[in-house]
């Protein structure tokens, strides 16, 4: 009894040597090569901890949980893992597909949706359990997976050139709607409101758009022939769409096989210009508050960025932040970027108004960057 | 051939035989193969949107014929011309690797 007593006492002394705090500025940083994730803390700019044992993470992504505790890591390898990032640890990990490309959550935080290659379609696991509760099979790489409201995901088919929308308002029962999109959509996205889908084709010049309001229009190709006749550069990393771009009334979207970003006007989707930049782009990303769109860049002119002011639509800024930028995630009000440099072993944080770094932070093989506040945000 | 790459390739040719034992410029090919082709051909080349580059993936194949699709790209997919990035020899010698099963990064 008196040893109980004592226990007890050790053991809320503990809990009160660990302040509680909340997760509204952290985040994960994918470490490719080790197979782990590092914990970050966008406040204080530094790693809080390494959660280890996620498998194959070349191509990784993350989604939170809406509690923006929890989060979901889809790995290459077909891995889904659900992590702590409070307690940094592993809270689940199943093999759910021989290859896989990333995922996604329902807009009440329920259902956790992976997109894969191998076998091609998307599956559907209970958020709390990681249970798989159904699958919609596609005989297709699936790409570009976003979750729109009502509890829908749209999707594009790399080989069969679809876009489907599948309804899992009752998960064991997917409902889907099919869109011919065009050849080869490689990624895709849904505006901030979740109404529009686009997929970018990379087997012809083009947006394929997807009004999920108005479903019964079918596909509109935006930005047709951008390339007019052209013959495109080669194309060594797929641009991703990700990250979207959409500033005040416009989208920039990456051009494929050019060195430009494609600026669209959200009113009529008509092309409102073309900006010129280094290279091919890869991402092109709004900071949040949507006066800068940053830009990074395929091999083997990885190791710049660039920054377009969207009022002038000119690049204000081009900077060379270290070896083979990855990827870009934005502090969750924009003061600043944190860039993955995969070959210098580094995350370098740059303020946005100034241009200057802040900090570098250590990490091996960096490559995607995600932040707690995505776990609010649709299409994320 | 990019003058860049001439101490590479020699280096690779010398070492054809032996993988990338003691070669100290392979390693950067072997980095730009898990890295960058690995953005589509996967890191650890079980393939993604391309496709997979594992010893049994590729069996049967010629390095000759795997040579020639790495530097001029393959029509109608998303497989792009590496020649203005690699020289024939690099790509042969990439070819030859994946076919014995593509040496593993070494940890920094």
């Amino acid at each position: 009894m008196r040893f109980g007593w004592l226990l007890a006492c050790l053991m809320l002394a503990a809990c009160a040597q660990t302040p509680l705090r909340g997760t509204g500025d952290l985040g994960l940083v994918i470490e490719r090569a080790n197979g782990r994730v590092a914990v970050v803390d966008t406040t204080a700019k530094s790693v809080l901890g390494r959660i280890e044992g996620l498998g194959d993470l070349s191509h990784a992504s993350v989604v939170y949980g809406r509690d923006g505790r929890h989060a979901y890591v889809f790995g290459r390898d077909g891995g889904l893992t659900k992590v702590d990032i409070l307690a940094q640890r592993i809270v689940n990990r199943i093999m759910q597909a021989g290859n896989s490309i990333g995922g996604s959550i329902s807009q009440d935080g329920r259902l956790v949706v992976a997109q894969n290659y191998t076998p091609g379609g998307i599956k559907v696991f209970d958020a709390v359990t990681l249970e798989l509760l159904s699958e919609v099979p596609a005989q297709s790489k699936v790409v570009g997976l976003a979750d729109l409201p009502g509890q829908k995901f749209a999707y594009a088919l790399f080989d069969k050139g679809e876009i489907w929308v599948t309804d899992l308002s009752d998960p064991r029962q997917p409902r889907t709607e099919k869109y011919p999109a065009g050849l080869q959509p490689y990624d895709g996205l849904v505006t901030p409101d979740g109404r529009y889908y686009m997929a970018g084709l990379f087997g012809e010049d083009g947006i394929a758009l997807l009004d999920t309001w108005r479903p019964e229009l079918g596909v509109k190709k935006i930005l047709q022939h951008y390339g007019k006749g052209q013959e495109k550069l080669p194309v060594f990393k797929m641009p991703h769409l990700r990250g979207w771009a959409v500033a005040g009334n416009q989208a920039y979207l990456p051009a494929i096989g050019r060195h430009e970003v494609l600026v669209v006007d959200k009113g009529n989707w008509q092309e409102a210009g073309r900006i010129a930049v280094k290279s091919q782009p890869v991402f092109v990303m709004a900071r949040p508050d949507g006066r800068q769109v940053w830009v990074n860049f395929a091999h083997p002119d990885n190791s710049w960025v660039q920054v377009i002011d969207t009022l002038t639509g000119k690049v204000i800024k081009t900077l060379q932040p270290g070896k083979a930028i990855l990827h870009m995630e934005f502090s969750p009000r924009g003061e600043h970027v944190w860039l993955s440099a995969r070959d210098d072993h580094s995350v370098h944080i740059y303020d946005t108004r100034t241009f200057e770094r802040v900090a570098t932070l250590p990490a091996q093989s960096p490559s995607g960057i995600f932040f707690t506040s995505r776990a609010a945000r649709m299409g994320f | 051939m990019h003058t860049r790459y001439l101490p590479l390739v020699l280096c690779a040719l010398a070492s054809s035989a032996s993988a990338s034992e003691g070669v100290p410029f392979a390693a950067e090919t072997i980095r730009l193969v898990r890295q960058d082709c690995g953005s589509c051909h996967g890191m650890s080349l079980q393939g993604g949107l391309g496709t997979p580059l594992t010893r049994e993936a590729l069996a049967g194949q010629s390095a000759e014929a795997l040579a020639v699709i790495i530097l001029h790209g393959k029509h109608g997919t998303a497989m792009p011309p590496w020649k203005s990035l690699l020289s024939a020899p690099q790509a042969q010698w990439i070819a030859e690797r994946l076919l014995e099963g593509f040496p593993e990064e070494k940890q920094p």
